[in-house]
């Protein structure tokens, strides 16, 4: 180990050491000082952000080969950066008033959030597992935490099961491709498929084994329905992170895994794509429309918006739009997580202790009497049906775009028509807001009110200039070695 | 000849835009800032900017003096799409002057009138703070039908075109709460609006024509091809003539769309004056008079326009004999000498249409001044009288009688005006209609005969007018303490009485200083020898229908407002058609409106409601029972989730394995 391979991980390396700090600060600090950890973790997401923006441009390889640095995943741990912030920002006043505020809620962050970034950087399949596990494990307990509540304990009892399940999956697929390559480096894998050594047969069961293992982790059908009961039943800040920085992780490793791995699989696998992203649209936006619990109806949507990210994924195997289909997905992962952030952030606002303020009916009244949020929510939810003048209309258009660039206009139309139906479900939120007379109880509290208010301010202000934002993602490229 | 090639020779031409701009001044003048001026103010920054307008007008005439060729004046340009292109520029030329003459001119003297009248009306009708609003109106009025007199193509007389009809429809519903019922004048109002929409849809598919056959909106441009496809496609040319006919009945109030001029009324009188008498209703007349190229090379056309003028003059000055409100006397009356334009522009003669025009305009917007201040002078006397709690339409002529002793000036120019239009020699009506006759007898004798007609009608119902209205004693306690206006309303009238009896000498036999000077621009200019059969035949039917009516209504007046018409004795049967207008809106609202609604009702309810709500309803209601049905998949229980999970993974595998 040399300093320049400590280099490419310093952001990594940093949050995990940070994390561990926290965790020793927190033996010191007396139960009512724990706001000082938030602080801390804080700055400390701020400085692993500013070491992480300090790598743009930078590319290469470290730890013979077992991790890469690109700008891709300078751009991803970035983003995984900013959610831990933003759900910190959330937690803030969420974890007293819940009565959950334990040191370790900070710690647990930071690991998951190391593991992400470790995930979105592995060029080793064995460092993929352990990063995806060491991101999961973290998440399973956060889950959980808001104990003794059944909901949390079942969320996260749920979560880890499954994700247990599914991690089988990823390991097996591992141990397919080791087996059709001799190889569990992504560049060994490269060169054995280029020389033509590669067993087609296990190769292909091993992508599937990985596809079924990510899927899980992005929650797409029909390896989605853990999403509902684990979003409804985790505290809301730990939602909206998974439904975030949880959601690009996976589709962080998928793109450099299949991309990397198996373009030359991609007549056998791409129809599988296909099916996925339809199922994941169709059923999302179906079941989102029998929702009355919140939480319930964003963890429908975020599955939703896994199909319409799985739909610029379906041609990754044709050259010509691979590059748009990253930049795309990468934009909708941008404008999907601010505007998911904004919505989550809304939702924690009108939490009450014992899960009471989540039901639809809870929102009636909120755009009169409470203008400020009730205008950001407004704004999130059209930016989720996909409006004009919103991030997430740019974000459809780029994706759907993508799909007819690559000549799947049928799974555009299946996007618009669900997006259509989407459109039900959103609005709807916004008919109770203003047209239902109501006594909503808001927590006021102003780091809420920054995310919320500065999302929303991100999602107009940023439509205005949507070429530029697709600019800045299409630098994010992947490290092809 | 294009525009750009085209330099503005005289240096006075370039004043052109201002016919527009100045009129636009004052709307913004007094929109912006006339809210705490006074009455008077908001008035005469009106009334000057019209006035100004006038000036440039009369500027321009003075260039044309010298450069009687004319000119473009370019000011933008408004639509480049490849070769397509349509400018934003004046037309400075002698038909576009004349025009401009008369719009400014008896627009100018009727904004000043309208500060008397409306200072009046708008507290007889209760809303003194519309009298802004009034002005505002009438100046936008102004400088859409200087836009749709000066425009260089057809597109910027088409946003005249609607512009003034747009000013029409607001001035007709200014007092939109009032009316029969509380909803008269915005029915009269929606009317007007719904009727020119008829027309403009014609004008519209005339001018996509245009476009489709000659590639340009230009008037040079396409009167200059106008020949050349009347032998490749001579349909073609009908077609967009009659359609553009089509335009010119629902502007002009032809048959069959005049019947929204009658209903117009309901607007202030100023109103009917200047727009439903005077400048508005010509633009038809304008029109064929402006696009003779087209006609000229289509006969069908040429007779078609003849005949509906023709028969529209005829129709409704017999519908003028049976109405009992004076202004709508005067709107039939105005539809009436519509059609003798119409019909003279028609068959060719278009100076003898413009002069008819310009005469016309002074005389006909004297009668309705003349008209206003009547109903003034009633207002005044009932308000004045023991009974004004008892309602009183004081525009009916049933009620007047006698006025000649109360209000001796207005009867004196309305007797000018009415003999005017009569066609009594030497004042202007007799000059003009003079020309429509001899031309028409050189070239339409069976339209020559109902024209002479309708000229018997008219002098007829004038007299009958004269005679109800200023004639016999007061029918009422409103006539009797009616009083004279003042000032400010009668010396307008002054103005164009003397206008109504010199304005024939502008072509009088032996001067034809119009049509030399319209000959610059209606190249196609024949002279029509003046004829002294024709004069003599048009003096003694004028004379004949005067004296009728002094038979008839004279000798022995009306001696109470309930007392039958004496020419309803005459007539019976046919003068109850003649009051009921010949049930041509009855038979309207049988033949079009009803069906129309019907279908409307029927698509609204059995289609959209049904139909269109039931798919989209439908659709919704399926992904709801869907979603509600698969809900139950979603059981909660993890085994349950893992199964679902292994299905997955099983359908990909035996996908791959199947292939």
């Amino acid at each position: 180990m040399s300093l320049s391979d400590l280099m490419m991980v310093l952001p990594i390396a940093f949050t995990l050491v940070w994390a561990l700090v926290l965790l020793l600060i927190d033996l010191w600090l007396p139960r009512e000082r724990q706001g000082i950890l938030a602080l801390l973790t804080a700055l400390g997401l701020a400085v692993a952000l500013g070491l992480d923006l300090a790598q743009s441009g930078r590319s290469g390889s470290a730890f013979r080969d077992m991790v890469v640095l690109d700008n891709f995943a300078v751009f991803l741990n970035a983003l995984y950066l900013i959610s831990g912030l933003i759900a910190l920002a959330l937690g803030y006043d969420y974890l007293k008033r819940m009565e959950m505020e334990r040191g370790e809620f900070y710690a647990l962050l930071l690991f998951s959030i190391a593991g992400m970034m470790l995930l979105t950087q592995a060029n080793h399949l064995i460092l993929v597992f352990l990063a995806l596990e060491f991101l999961s494990i973290p998440l399973y307990v956060l889950a959980g935490f808001a104990r003794p509540r059944l909901e949390s304990e079942e969320a996260a009892l749920k979560y880890f099961l499954l994700g247990a399940f599914s991690s089988a999956f990823v390991l097996y697929g591992i141990a397919l491709v080791f087996g059709a390559t001799a190889n569990a480096s992504l560049t060994g894998v490269i060169e054995a498929v280029r020389s033509g050594s590669a067993e087609v047969g296990f190769l292909t069961a091993g992508a599937v084994m990985l596809l079924v293992g990510f899927g899980f982790k992005v929650a797409a059908v029909p390896f989605h329905e853990w999403a509902p009961d684990v979003y409804q039943g985790s505290p809301t800040p730990v939602t909206g992170f998974m439904a975030v920085a949880t959601k690009a992780a996976g589709f962080a490793v998928l793109m450099r895994i299949f991309l990397n791995l198996f373009p030359g699989l991609a007549t056998s696998l791409t129809p599988i794509f296909w099916g996925i992203a339809a199922l994941t649209m169709i059923v999302g936006n179906l079941l989102a429309l029998a929702q009355s619990n919140i939480k319930r109806l964003l963890a429908y949507s975020s599955i939703a918006n896994a199909g319409y990210l799985l739909m610029a994924f379906v041609p990754y195997g044709n050259a010509q739009v691979a590059g748009q289909a990253i930049s795309s997905m990468l934009f909708y992962l941008l404008a999907y997580g601010l505007t998911t952030f904004g919505a989550w952030a809304v939702v924690v606002a009108l939490e009450q202790a014992e899960g009471r303020g989540l039901t639809l009916e809870d929102y009636a009244g909120l755009g009169p009497k409470y203008p400020w949020l009730g205008v950001t929510m407004l704004i999130f939810m059209l930016s989720l049906t996909g409006v004009p003048l919103t991030l997430g209309f740019w974000g459809k258009f780029f994706l759907f775009r993508t799909a007819v660039a690559a000549g799947y206009v049928d799974l555009a139309i299946i996007g618009l028509l669900t997006s259509v139906i989407s459109a039900y479900y959103y609005l709807r939120i916004v008919v109770i807001m203003y047209m239902r007379a109501g006594e909503p109880r808001v927590r006021r509290d102003g780091w809420l009110n920054l995310v919320a208010i500065g999302t929303a301010a991100a999602v107009v202000l940023l439509s205005v200039v949507p070429v530029q934002m697709l600019e800045l993602t299409a630098r994010a490229v992947l490290h092809l070695p | 000849m294009h525009m750009e090639v085209m330099s503005v020779t005289e240096p006075l031409f370039r004043l052109a835009p201002g016919v527009v701009f100045l009129p636009v001044a004052g709307i913004l003048l007094n929109l912006l800032l006339g809210e705490r001026w006074s009455e008077k103010v908001v008035g005469w920054i009106a009334s000057l900017a019209t006035v100004g307008a006038f000036g440039v007008a009369v500027a321009l005439a003075v260039g044309l003096s010298r450069h009687p060729e004319g000119a473009v004046v370019p000011l933008l340009t408004w639509i480049h799409i490849g070769d397509f292109r349509v400018d934003w520029a004046f037309r400075v030329d002698t038909l576009s002057v004349v025009m401009m003459l008369v719009v400014a001119g008896v627009g100018a003297l009727i904004h000043i009138y309208s500060i008397g009248y409306m200072h009046e009306d708008v507290r007889h009708n209760g809303d003194p703070r519309r009298f802004r609003r009034f002005f505002v109106f009438l100046n936008l009025f102004i400088a859409a039908m200087m836009i749709l007199v000066s425009a260089n193509n057809f597109l910027m007389l088409f946003v005249g075109w609607e512009g003034v009809g747009l000013c029409s429809y607001l001035l007709i519903g200014f007092w939109f709460e009032k009316g029969a019922g509380g909803i008269g004048n915005a029915l009269a109002a929606k009317k007007a609006f719904v009727v020119n929409r008829i027309g403009d849809f014609g004008l519209l598919i005339a001018l996509f024509l245009i476009f489709v056959n000659f590639g340009s909106l230009d008037f040079d441009a396409v009167f200059g091809q106008a020949s050349h496809l009347a032998q490749v496609a001579p349909g073609v040319l009908t077609a967009i003539t009659l359609f553009m006919l089509l335009g010119v009945t629902g502007k002009s109030a032809q048959i069959p769309l005049y019947v929204w001029l009658p209903d117009a009324m309901a607007g202030p009188t100023p109103v009917s004056a200047l727009i439903h008498a005077a400048t508005m209703v010509t633009a038809g007349v304008y029109l064929v008079a402006r696009s003779q190229a087209l006609y000229l090379e289509v006969p069908l056309a040429q007779s078609t326009v003849t005949w509906v003028g023709g028969l529209t003059a005829l129709l409704a000055a017999t519908i003028a004999l049976g109405q009992y409100d004076i202004k709508r006397v005067l709107a039939y009356s105005t539809i009436s000498q519509l059609g003798f334009m119409v019909a003279a522009v028609g068959m060719g003669a278009a100076v003898a249409g413009m002069f008819h025009l310009v005469t016309h305009a002074f005389f006909k917007a004297l009668l309705f001044l003349s008209a206003g201040s009547v109903i003034l002078g009633m207002e005044r006397g009932h308000e004045a009288g023991h009974h004004h709690q008892v309602e009183l339409d004081p525009q009916d002529m049933r009620y007047m009688g006698g006025l000649r002793q109360r209000m001796p000036l207005t009867f004196w120019v309305y007797l000018i005006g009415a003999l005017a239009l009569a066609g009594v020699a030497p004042l202007a009506g007799f000059f003009s209609k003079d020309e429509i006759l001899a031309a028409a007898n050189l070239k339409f004798p069976a339209v020559f005969g109902i024209l002479l007609f309708s000229a018997l009608l008219t002098a007829l119902y004038m007299g009958r007018q004269l005679a109800l209205v200023f004639f016999g004693s007061p029918r009422s306690e409103a006539a009797e303490k009616a009083t004279e206006s003042a000032p400010i309303v009668t010396a307008p009238l002054v103005v164009l009485a003397g206008l109504s009896v010199v304005g024939g000498l502008i072509n009088a036999p032996g001067i034809y200083a119009l049509e030399h000077w319209l000959e610059h621009t209606l190249h196609t200019v024949e002279a029509i020898p003046f004829q002294w059969t024709i004069a003599a035949s048009s003096l003694a039917v004028a004379l004949i229908g005067l004296g009728l009516a002094w038979w008839l209504y004279g000798q022995r007046p009306l001696p109470s407002p309930r007392e039958t018409d004496p020419l309803a004795r005459l007539l019976d049967g046919v003068y109850h058609a003649l009051e009921r207008k010949w049930w041509v809106d009855e038979i309207y609202h049988a033949l079009f409106v009803r069906p129309y609604q019907v279908l409307a009702q029927g698509l609204a309810q059995a289609v959209d409601l049904g139909v269109i709500d039931g798919i989209v309803n439908g659709v919704g209601q399926l992904a709801r029972q869907i979603a509600l049905w698969w809900r139950k998949w979603q059981n909660g229980y993890v085994r349950s989730y893992a199964l679902t999970f292994v299905v997955g993974v099983v359908l990909i595998v035996a996908y791959l394995l199947l292939r």
